[in-house]
């Protein structure tokens, strides 16, 4: 791990750090039993991812805004989103916050909490991003906005075109590629030309930097850097995260593309394992304090879960709603 | 009050949206020191800042996505696509993402930006610079287009396209730019979005069109007049979505239709005009629906007698017209 | 040649002259520049198309033309070639748009002529009908059959029928139907008579009489005939079973039903004049349909009593006395009034004695049965009181001349003579 005293944090900050990504890692959890057991349709996880989304989430400050996408359950919850607007989504109730119901879990979208809403084609998000920085920069505000993306969705055109037109204003944004090395089924190797992703950053006018996504402390380093580069007008960055995926690309996924001690060999990996163990190792937690965690976290999990199940649907009335604004056009 | 062509009111109409509302930027490609390829946005950067007018790069996802963010942060963004034909690139970011925004989102976010683009033909300029693109967007729920037909209706309806809080697609003219010039009021007016307009009285047959058609359509119908045929233009103004009520209620009146537009036949937003009238007006109808469009072939060609033979013209359109009055 | 301003840009529509490169008496090469051009989006040297010697600079500097006007000329030798290759390309325009015109105007020559030729005997119109018309006609109970088509192909166009409906001709069932030609008075009911002074608008029916007047009287050339027929024997036989077919019918036995027989029997015998004539040629019809006028108010009806020849006087004065009633109610429909094909007419109930009808076109004649009057008459040598009454023909005489109406006539006047209580059965 990356020293923390040396990038400002402090003993509180990490466990603070290490409490959101075991909530993250919870409610995860909790989605694929659902699942399983039939009551959700659709999962996609952040296991394996926490540690980059943790760590990037605690360098931002309010009023940022984020573009994140469907893999960033761990980040949206520090960002703002309950664990009861979680579960909302997952079982696509009416009072879903991201969408009424209307999208499919994980496109999350919370306007109060800066959080632009996602869609499904990967990669338009970047250019919303782009597009708040330039509004924020219009406005003079002290804020950032920034973009997640899998290594996959970075080799859309709109990542190519906002990266350039945010390098070329020297816009307040950053774009993080959370690179699991596995787009589905495809491989980086086939994914992509470059050694580094970061490298791009080159050849659009702004900062790259490369960093160990498992490694929550380091992932916080960059991204405050990148951050205070942005507000003192030293332009973009992009940070490429290295981390695993735990598990399948989703709930419709098997997996079976790697091979099986890949997938064993993966387990050693997990970020919030080896987080957790290097703070036992320096004596910042204890099991103790470890086991308060775990029942906490189980109650808020227990909780949203049970909420969200009794929770009504949307009407089919709602079907017809907010197509445009309401009174706007006759047919609204 | 002074008479003004098809471009400048545009023109007048992005100053006083620019003078009235600061979050109001434009952007795009050469639009800054240039002023457009066309001249549109001349004079805009100099007077409001390069801030706020912006020369972007060769990136039409990018112009229509970065609209996009700084929309929903509650920007008000007119981006100009060069040429309707390039909008292509950034279908996914006006069909995927500002269309469905506000849907989406269950109201949570909405996304107010206008998307100006030149399209149509008769101006040699071929297969890349004459195309009507307007069916390629006008079944998508969320997102609007109109389409003015005069100096009036520019600067009204682009007023009204930046007014509004959802995404507008908002094509103009090319050859109308300088082609049509009449009084256009100095002050900040708008013209209502989704309504469509009788632009010429008539008792002997209906026609619904739209952009140069329609002066077009008002040319051959001045020359029928001569002959006792009294046609009535229908302006649809908004093509996307139809003014449903104005085509059912003139429709009615002559029981004859002519469905007159510049796109390819098939698949035109005709299709759909026709579609209605036959829903609802059948004990009406004295006449088959007729249609009158270009070609169903890839696009115009550069050759002058292969642009005449696609483009609509006011001696094609009277031809029709007879046909559909004698009916 | 001419050289004209030309197109310099997109969306341009006029230039201005900056500056002349050449004057007049300057020998110039193809592509040589000739002058500089602004417009809002060029400035452009403007090269000459052909080589030759400027002879006329039509545009000063600094003035501003439209495209296409001609900035100067030059000469090139080629004259002669050059206008007559405008000449062939401005004909070949020309015979285009010639083309072009006469496809129209034949178009609309050919609705014409289907609108006119639908006007005579054929179908007024093509059978096809809209939906607005369809519609129309169910609303307003217009019978599509007899509304002119003007339309495509002699279509019924909305226009057509909205004109019918206006003037209210050829409506089917349970409604007034155009009534024609002279009235049999039945009753005189709340009838406005109108005022000097005042004038009477003519639309609807009084209309379409008048113009079915007019028609006959165009065409038809009338010649006319009269006759007298003895009648005291017919007066006698009906005075004889008047009451009793009062009592046992409930309706009156008329003159007019014997009248009518008579007539049908004679139309038997002489069937050139239950005719028609059409085009160039007569069409002889198979049924006796008698047309027979009734009025009301002043409306004229003509209902038909078909196949009057099969009919026995019970029959015809039966029928008669319907027709009547159903013009009183105001309930003829139009087969009621179809398919006549020789009208009698009972000018007799007003008093006339003599009168000139008018055919009841596409008819062959029309006979008017005047008043019976008592008269002193010669019989045999000696003066007896007798009922005469005329018998007035007016007759088609491009179909009938003297000889056979006057034969046709006789006919009907002896049967009129032989009717007797002894030998005419009623039924």
């Amino acid at each position: 791990m990356f020293d923390y005293k040396s990038v400002g944090l402090e003993e509180s900050d990490l466990k603070a750090m290490y409490k959101w990504m075991d909530l993250g890692r919870k409610i995860d959890e909790r989605m694929w039993l659902l699942n399983r057991a039939g009551k959700i349709p659709f999962v996609i996880s952040c296991q394996g991812q926490e540690a980059t989304q943790i760590g990037m989430a605690y360098a931002m400050q309010e009023g940022d805004i984020s573009s994140p996408y469907y893999r960033d359950l761990a980040f949206v919850t520090y960002m703002g989103m309950t664990a009861l607007d979680s579960m909302l989504a997952a079982f696509g109730k009416r009072d879903d916050i991201s969408s009424g119901g209307k999208q499919m879990p994980s496109h999350f979208s919370k306007r109060e909490k800066g959080i632009l809403s996602q869609s499904s084609p990967v990669g338009t998000q970047i250019v919303h991003g782009v597009g708040a920085a330039l509004a924020l920069k219009m406005d003079n505000k002290p804020n950032i906005a920034m973009a997640t993306v899998g290594e996959g969705s970075s080799n859309q055109g709109d990542f190519h075109e906002g990266l350039n037109f945010a390098g070329v204003h020297k816009l307040p944004f950053v774009c993080v590629i959370e690179n699991n090395k596995y787009a589905i089924s495809v491989p980086d190797s086939l994914q992509y030309g470059a050694e580094k992703l970061s490298d791009r950053a080159i050849g659009y006018g702004m900062h790259g930097e490369h960093v160990d996504g498992n490694d929550p402390i380091a992932m916080y380093k960059v991204m405050k850097e990148a951050r205070e580069r942005a507000l003192n007008g030293g332009g973009s960055t992009l940070i490429e995260a290295m981390c695993t995926r735990l598990t399948a690309h989703s709930s419709d996924d098997d997996d079976k593309y790697r091979p099986k001690e890949e997938r064993e060999e993966l387990k050693s990996l997990d970020c919030n394992l080896k987080f957790k163990t290097f703070l036992l190792e320096e004596g910042i937690i204890n099991e103790q304090w470890l086991e308060q965690v775990e029942s906490e976290h189980k109650e808020i999990v227990n909780q949203a879960t049970k909420e969200a199940e009794k929770a009504p649907y949307p009407s089919p009335e709602e079907t017809y709603t907010h197509v445009y604004e309401e009174g706007s056009l006759d047919n609204a | 009050m002074p008479k003004l062509s098809y471009l400048e009111a545009i023109q007048q109409g992005l100053d006083q949206a620019m003078e009235k509302d600061d979050d109001v930027f434009v952007l795009g490609e050469d639009v800054g020191k240039k002023g457009g390829v066309f001249g549109v946005t001349l004079g805009l950067q100099q007077k409001y800042g390069e801030a706020r007018v912006l020369d972007t790069p060769l990136a039409e996802s990018n112009i229509v996505g970065t609209s996009i963010g700084a929309a929903m942060l509650g920007k008000r963004p007119v981006a100009e696509i060069q040429f309707a034909e390039y909008i292509l690139p950034a279908t996914n970011q006006i069909m995927s993402e500002a269309a469905k925004m506000r849907y989406r989102s269950n109201n949570d976010f909405y996304c107010p930006i206008t998307i100006r683009s030149p399209f149509g033909g008769g101006i040699h300029g071929a297969l890349y610079h004459s195309q009507s693109v307007e069916s390629i967007f006008a079944n998508t729920p969320g997102l609007t287009i109109v389409i003015p037909s005069t100096p009036y209706d520019a600067k009204g309806l682009l007023l009204a396209s930046i007014e509004s809080n959802d995404p507008v697609l908002y094509f103009e003219h090319k050859k109308a730019y300088r082609l049509l010039k009449e009084e256009v009021p100095e002050s900040y007016y708008t013209v209502p979005i989704g309504q469509a307009d009788v632009k010429r009285e008539g008792d002997d047959i209906t026609v619904f069109t739209y952009g140069l058609c329609v002066n077009y359509c008002i040319q051959a119908a001045d020359m029928l007049s001569e002959d006792g045929i009294n046609v009535e233009v229908v302006d649809l103004r908004t093509v996307y979505p139809l003014d449903k009520q104005t085509i059912i209620e003139r429709a009615k009146l002559t029981g004859k239709v002519l469905l007159v537009t510049e796109d390819n036949l098939e698949g035109s937003v005709m299709s759909e005009v026709a579609a209605i009238i036959a829903e609802n007006c059948l004990f009406d109808l004295d006449a088959p629906v007729m249609r009158l469009a270009g070609p169903d072939v890839p696009a115009m060609q550069f050759a002058p007698t292969l642009e005449d033979e696609f483009m609509i013209n006011p001696d094609k359109i009277k031809i029709k017209m007879r046909e559909l009055a004698e009916f | 040649m001419e050289i004209k301003m030309p197109k310099l840009g997109e969306s341009v529509h006029e230039g201005t002259i900056e500056q002349w490169l050449v004057s007049v008496g300057d020998k110039v090469e193809e592509y040589d520049p000739l002058c500089e051009v602004i417009t809002d989006k060029v400035t452009a040297e403007v090269p000459s198309s052909y080589a030759g010697t400027i002879t006329e600079i039509k545009v000063e500097e600094g003035d501003t033309v439209a495209v296409d006007e001609i900035i100067c000329l030059l000469d090139t030798g080629d004259e002669q070639n050059e206008t007559e290759q405008e000449q062939s390309t401005n004909n070949q325009a020309e015979d285009v748009k010639e083309e072009l015109q006469n496809k129209q105007t034949t178009g609309s020559n050919n609705i014409q002529n289907d609108s006119v030729s639908a006007n005579a005997d054929g179908p007024k119109n093509n059978g096809r009908y809209s939906p607005v018309v369809f519609k129309l006609a169910s609303e307003n109970q217009i019978d599509l059959n007899q509304v002119v088509g003007t339309g495509f192909e002699g279509r019924v166009t909305k226009k057509d029928i909205e004109k019918v409906i206006k003037e209210g001709t050829s409506k089917t069932s349970s409604t007034i139907v155009a009534p024609k030609d002279s009235p049999k008075v039945s009753q005189q009911s709340a009838y406005n008579e109108p005022s000097p002074g005042s004038s009477i608008p003519v639309n609807g029916v009084r209309k379409q009489i008048a113009q079915n007047m007019v028609n006959s009287v165009n065409e038809i050339p009338h010649a006319w005939m009269m006759v007298e027929a003895d009648a005291t024997n017919l007066v006698k036989t009906r005075n004889y079973h008047k009451n009793g077919f009062k009592e046992s019918e409930g309706y009156n036995l008329t003159f007019f039903a014997f009248f009518v027989k008579a007539v049908a029997e004679g139309l038997k015998a002489y069937p050139l004049l239950n005719s028609s004539w059409q085009d160039s040629e007569i069409v002889m019809h198979k049924d006796v349909n008698i047309s027979i006028a009734v009025a009301d108010e002043d409306k004229l009806y003509v209902p038909v009593i078909k196949n009057a020849d099969e009919k026995s006087i019970k029959g015809i004065a039966r029928e008669i006395n319907e027709l009547a009633q159903k013009a009183r109610n105001k309930k003829l429909r139009s087969e009621d009034m179809q398919g006549g094909t020789f009208t009698v007419n009972n000018t007799g109930t007003f008093g006339s004695v003599s009168s000139m009808g008018i055919i009841n076109h596409p008819q062959a004649a029309i006979l008017q049965i005047e008043s019976v009057i008592k008269k002193p008459v010669v019989i045999d040598d000696m003066i007896a009181i007798r009922n005469m009454v005329n018998l007035c023909i007016s007759i088609d005489h491009r179909i009938l001349d003297g000889l056979q109406a006057g034969r046709f006539m006789n006919f009907v006047k002896t049967r009129i003579e032989q009717y007797s209580i002894e030998h005419t059965s009623i039924y």
